[in-house]
């Protein structure tokens, strides 16, 4: 079953710019899939258009069962709740712990306060900083931030995890971290996970499905693809 | 339940939002303790006003003289001649034939009584009377004016040119007190917009990752809101103080009239209780109506 679909999508932004020609594109249920390609290639745009912060030009977009292109701004939040969503740049709030960021998500969609508990704790656990709770961003590394984000990001449960460069900020050994756990939480709760990256050493290793964006283009869907330095 | 706890959340950081934007909520509370200062005044004004003329309009009898040959059937058209005219209020029209006045003078004095005593019916100088009271006060001269016309009226007679003009004081007093108070009213919704819009900008960061985590327009929209009527009812407890105290000092003072007993100002108990609570309600209007628009115009939701 695919969880995403895409049909003769394309993206023109207001100022001309066509970022994304004609794309086709599904991905299956509980998928792990890297997106590769070179700077200005849409990968950016691609995700944005999923999580409905961009609307396609022309073509359909279904998400989660939710027909995405269609979707009114009122609705945007019933998206926004079947997917964590985590950037290069964490995007924490600084005046608040490690557990409130992580809560923050849970309390805005209206979860009870033991409930909004068990299951702060519980991500932060799968990320690794339980002992961190009560840290602010700026008391932590790059890496443990980027963690705090994730544990943010899958705390309501949700279908998909939409990863934009995850590890753009970080040294290779704490990038490898980060994919590990982002990696578990696909085999342990069959989260389908998309991630944007540059990285090629992980890419390699991690062999797993690779799309490749070439000028707003798809060039290569490969189940256990790696990153050629051609498409680059 | 969900509404409830959301609702605790939204009150939760609107108080908090007014703490952390201590100096602009302190900016924005103050102009709303100002506006609101003058709205009590000037509603505590209007009412006292509209409170002295109504008394003055309970208070305002036409005296009709009938002439003195009049006979038992014209005085009758005259009082269905009166009825007809609909400024009149139907149920107050007294009638008091000579002979009445003549004894009813006579009880009041005795040398009223000595020279009276010997006047009979047809010596009594005294005129036949209706005394009459009228719906609306500002219309008392045209209805004078109709009265007069009526077979076998001799002189109409009410309080003219002061009456009148009170009355027009009054009138253009309460225009204008309706005036100041929408139009401070205006200023002080557009500085509460401006705080709003301060603190959606202050908080842009919180929103935009509230959006992203699923948060419905409803949750980012009522903090807001609430921060908007929370301010507006911050903003009255100065001005309520003032009236609640202020109101019954003046009262003592002035020992509740106005230049004369005639004018009676309005008791306080417990008219500064409902002034406080109009003030209170209108606090948390003008916050609301502020950051709505506000939530409108600056928050793209
Ligand atoms: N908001 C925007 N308005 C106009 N043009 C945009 C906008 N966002 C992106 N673009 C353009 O669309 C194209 C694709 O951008 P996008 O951000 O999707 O690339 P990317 O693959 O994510 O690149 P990078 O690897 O550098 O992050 C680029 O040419 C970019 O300039
Ligand atoms: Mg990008």
């Amino acid at each position: 079953m695919d969880i995403i679909r895409l049909k003769n999508v394309k993206k023109q932004y207001k100022n001309g710019t066509t970022a994304i020609y004609d794309l086709n594109l599904n991905i299956e249920k509980g998928s792990f899939v890297f997106i590769i390609g070179g700077s200005g290639s849409g990968k950016s745009t691609l995700m944005k258009m999923l999580y409905r912060e961009e609307k396609p030009t022309k073509g359909q977009i279904v998400v989660g069962g939710l027909n995405v292109a269609k979707l009114r701004n009122s609705k945007v939040y019933k998206l926004r709740r079947k997917l964590g969503i985590v950037f290069q740049d964490y995007r924490l709030l600084p005046k608040q712990t490690v557990y409130e960021n992580v809560a923050f998500a849970m309390e805005v969609i209206g979860a009870t306060k033991q409930e909004t508990r068990i299951r702060v704790l519980k991500a932060l656990e799968i990320v690794g900083l339980k002992n961190k709770v009560h840290s602010y961003p700026d008391q932590l590394s790059g890496g443990e931030q980027q963690r705090v984000a994730i544990a943010r990001a899958i705390v309501n449960n949700p279908k998909m995890l939409l990863c934009d460069e995850p590890t753009g900020n970080l040294d290779p050994e704490k990038s490898i971290e980060i994919m590990k756990i982002i990696e578990k939480i696909n085999k342990d709760w069959g989260t389908t996970v998309l991630v944007v990256t540059h990285d090629k050493e992980i890419v390699n290793r991690m062999k797993k499905q690779v799309i490749t964006l070439k000028e707003g283009r798809l060039v290569n869907n490969k189940v256990k693809g790696t990153y050629d330095n051609e498409n680059t | 339940m969900k509404i409830l706890r959301m609702l605790g959340r939204s009150i939760r950081d609107a108080f908090k939002s007014v703490f952390r934007n201590f100096s602009l909520s302190l900016a924005s509370i103050s102009c709303i303790t100002i506006t609101l200062i003058i709205v009590a005044i000037s509603i505590i004004a209007s009412y006292n006003v509209s409170n002295f003329t109504e008394e003055i309009e309970k208070d305002l009898t036409i005296v009709v003289f009938v002439e003195n040959d009049a006979t038992e059937e014209q005085i009758e058209t005259i009082k269905e001649r009166l009825k007809d005219i609909s400024n009149i209020n139907q149920k107050e029209i007294k009638y008091e034939s000579k002979k009445q006045i003549k004894e009813e003078m006579q009880k009041e004095s005795d040398i009223f009584n000595a020279v009276m005593a010997d006047w009979d019916e047809k010596d009594n100088p005294l005129k036949d009377t209706f005394q009459i009271k009228v719906n609306k006060a500002e219309e008392i001269s045209k209805t004078a004016k109709q009265i007069e016309k009526i077979e076998k009226v001799s002189l109409v007679r009410y309080g003219e040119g002061m009456v009148d003009k009170l009355i027009a004081a009054f009138e253009s007093i309460k225009k204008v007190t309706y005036g100041a108070v929408l139009a401070l009213i205006l200023v002080t919704i557009f500085l509460i917009i401006n705080t709003i819009k301060l603190t959606i900008y202050s908080r842009k960061r919180e929103i935009s990752i509230m959006r992203l985590v699923g948060a419905s327009n409803f949750t980012i929209k009522t903090p807001f809101i609430v921060e908007g009527m929370f301010l507006g009812l911050l903003g009255s407890i100065i001005p309520i103080l003032i009236v609640i105290f202020g109101y019954p000092a003046l009262y003592d003072k002035m020992n509740g009239y106005v230049f004369t007993p005639l004018v009676n100002l309005i008791h306080p108990n417990p008219f500064i209780y409902t002034v406080s609570l109009m003030i209170a309600i209108i606090g948390i209007i003008v916050g609301m109506i502020g950051s709505s628009s506000a939530v409108r115009k600056y928050l793209k939701v």
